[in-house]
């Protein structure tokens, strides 16, 4: 395994590594340790963090159990971080593909349906989407999905046009193979990686609207996001700041981890440019 | 006169994919469950169905859904953007009243995040692989993945609570009016935090992009064959590899308008800013659906504008982009 072999000699990918199993593990031993509902009364409001042995991360200003969010955020967070990523590369995958294989006016029009996407501000049209379909975990998961997709349809394009006339191409074009065969068993399985590594920003950046529309109280307020967390310690922010610091630092290792992890693949999978 | 006629260009191949956002948001509102009129008699306190009917055909609500398409763009030829059920102001006035303080917003923190992500990104491929890389690029990867609201709440923590160097909020102080240059300073003041917290993760992007681009270019044979005239380092960065490292930087300001935009709806609600993107925030709420087209229709003009900017500017930092044409 070269690829494993060059990830680990990077210290930063080893660090970023680390940091998304610990993220892992606490979304999968959320239900082990807390297994009541995040959301139901626990205790007093407003407990410090450390100053209670049942609480140790506090409570928040409705007495919920802060930790028990945090446990039962991470899964939130990587779920909808996850599934959004999923929707938007398969989008982007699909357009980029057409509009790279088929050339002309296919491409122009899809292109200019990406150009659309990209001239219209991401987070207006996400608050848009909200405002029509409501906001469950569900919406809010395709919709952060239907925003971030033309980045990956330009990498996959791209790919497309410089692998498209490639011999390996020609050659299934020669046997007759049909389009859809050609565009996905043969020039996809090449045109991935690039993308691949690409969806880790996708996955960063989907995890940062997550939480942004959660704390302006968009997102579903029935699930334990970190972003409604910070959302609501900000009615108590001048004393009891903790509150929405903790949330903040929980969302800030689970996209650097996922950043890292990120670069180290694309440093791995391009160890050219690293060595520079 | 190319460059104005290359940018010319496309800036009107920019004109169907305005038509292309408009149409689309405006079919999509239209699955938005209640119109303005629902939001308006909401406001009222409710009412009986003739007077909803009136007010419907009053706003052209009762026509097919093709006809008030037809109507919306024929209005927005003469530049009318419609009427603010919410605001009882038309939707421009509304709007231009919030633009000032986004546009502020957006100047500031772009010329904050591109001026240090140039020196930071200059500096770390100056050492590259040394400490001030290791710590510069550190710093870098953290402001990227911080999210913007929380940043500026714990901004709002130190410098407003407990140091109280800075206001929390507003635009200005309303308490006392200002006028001239002390109105200004207290202006400037109040958006210290904003563009700080909004300019930081562009900050984090600029420079990783810059870092990359002048590693890129450091290693290219006209640097090679500057150096062994014997110039010193800091002018063979200053005259030779700067101008072509800034590239890249050009090309992301273009891409990345949009999400500014974004970001600064998040922002301006973190600090209370009477901005466009605020605007968006209430109308959603407020399921002011004119008022949200309207400003999906000013920011992507915005977009457009920034990026005929950029056009310009590539134009004019590499000749070459003209010449090849």
């Amino acid at each position: 395994m070269d690829l494993l072999k060059l990830y680990f000699r990077s210290p930063a990918a080893v660090i970023g590594l680390l940091l998304l199993i610990l993220i892992l593990a606490m979304a999968a031993s959320a239900d082990l340790l807390y297994p009541r509902d995040p959301l139901a009364l626990a205790g007093r409001p407003l407990i410090w963090p450390f100053s209670n042995p049942r609480f140790l991360l506090g409570t928040d200003n409705s007495g919920r159990d802060i930790a028990a969010q945090i446990f039962h955020g991470a899964r939130i967070s990587l779920l909808i971080g996850g599934v959004a990523t999923v929707i938007s590369v398969m989008i982007g995958i699909t357009i980029g593909a057409l509009a790279g294989y088929y050339g002309s006016w296919v491409d122009t029009a899809l292109m200019r349906v990406t150009e659309a996407f990209q001239t219209l501000p991401n987070f207006l049209l996400l608050l848009v989407l909200v405002a029509v379909f409501g906001s469950t975990i569900t919406t809010v998961t395709v919709a952060i999905g239907i925003v971030s997709w033309p980045a990956s349809a330009r990498l996959t394009r791209a790919e497309f046009l410089s692998l498209r006339n490639r011999e390996f191409v020609q050659a299934g074009r020669t046997l007759g193979l049909k389009d859809a065969r050609l565009i996905f068993g043969e020039i996809l399985p090449n045109a991935l990686p690039p993308v691949i590594v690409y969806a880790s920003v996708v996955m960063a950046i989907a995890i940062l609207l997550e939480s942004a529309l959660a704390f302006l109280k968009l997102s579903d307020p029935n699930v334990a996001s970190w972003g409604n967390l910070i959302g609501a310690g900000r009615d108590v922010l001048r004393v009891q700041w903790y509150v929405s610091a903790i949330p903040g630092i929980a969302i800030l290792i689970t996209v650097l981890a996922v950043s890292l992890v990120g670069q180290g693949l694309n440093d791995a999978l391009n160890p050219r440019l690293k060595s520079r | 006169m190319r460059v104005l006629t290359l940018a010319g260009r496309r800036l009107a191949a920019s004109i169907p994919t305005l038509i292309l956002i408009l149409i689309g948001v405006f079919l999509l509102l239209q699955l938005a469950p209640g119109d303005t009129v629902d939001a308006l008699m909401a406001q009222m306190g409710g009412g009986d169905a003739a007077t909803a009917r009136q007010l419907r055909e009053f706003y052209g609500l009762d026509l097919s859904v093709w006809a008030q398409l037809g109507n919306y763009l024929w209005r927005l030829v003469r530049l009318d953007l419609g009427f603010s059920a919410i605001y009882g102001k038309p939707v421009a006035t509304v709007i231009a009243e919030r633009l000032p303080a986004t546009i502020l917003l957006m100047t500031a923190s772009l010329s904050f995040a591109f001026f240090f992500g140039l020196i930071l990104g200059v500096v770390a491929a100056r050492g590259v692989n040394k400490w001030p890389d290791t710590l510069i690029s550190t710093l870098g990867l953290m402001f990227y993945a911080m999210p913007t609201f929380w940043f500026g709440l714990m901004a709002i923590v130190v410098f407003s609570i407990y140091l109280q160097w800075l206001p929390a909020g507003g635009f200005e102080d309303i308490t006392v009016s200002y006028t001239g240059l002390r109105r200004t300073f207290d202006i400037a003041l109040h958006l210290v935090l904003p563009t700080l917290t909004l300019g930081l993760f562009y900050m984090a992007i600029y420079l990783r992009i810059m870092r990359g681009s002048m590693l890129e270019v450091l290693n290219l044979d006209f640097v090679r064959t500057a150096r062994s005239k014997g110039m010193d380092e800091t002018r063979v960065v200053v005259r030779h590899v700067l101008r072509n490292a800034l590239l890249p930087m050009v090309t992301l300001i273009g891409l990345q308008a949009g999400t500014m935009l974004g970001g600064s709806v998040v922002v301006e609600s973190v600090f209370s800013l009477p901005g466009l993107g605020r605007l968006a925030y209430e109308s959603v709420i407020q399921r002011d659906l004119n008022t949200l087209l309207g400003i999906i229709f000013v920011s992507a003009l915005l977009v457009i504008a920034v990026n005929f900017i950029v056009d310009l500017l590539y134009a004019r930092l590499d000749p070459r982009i003209t010449a090849g044409n």
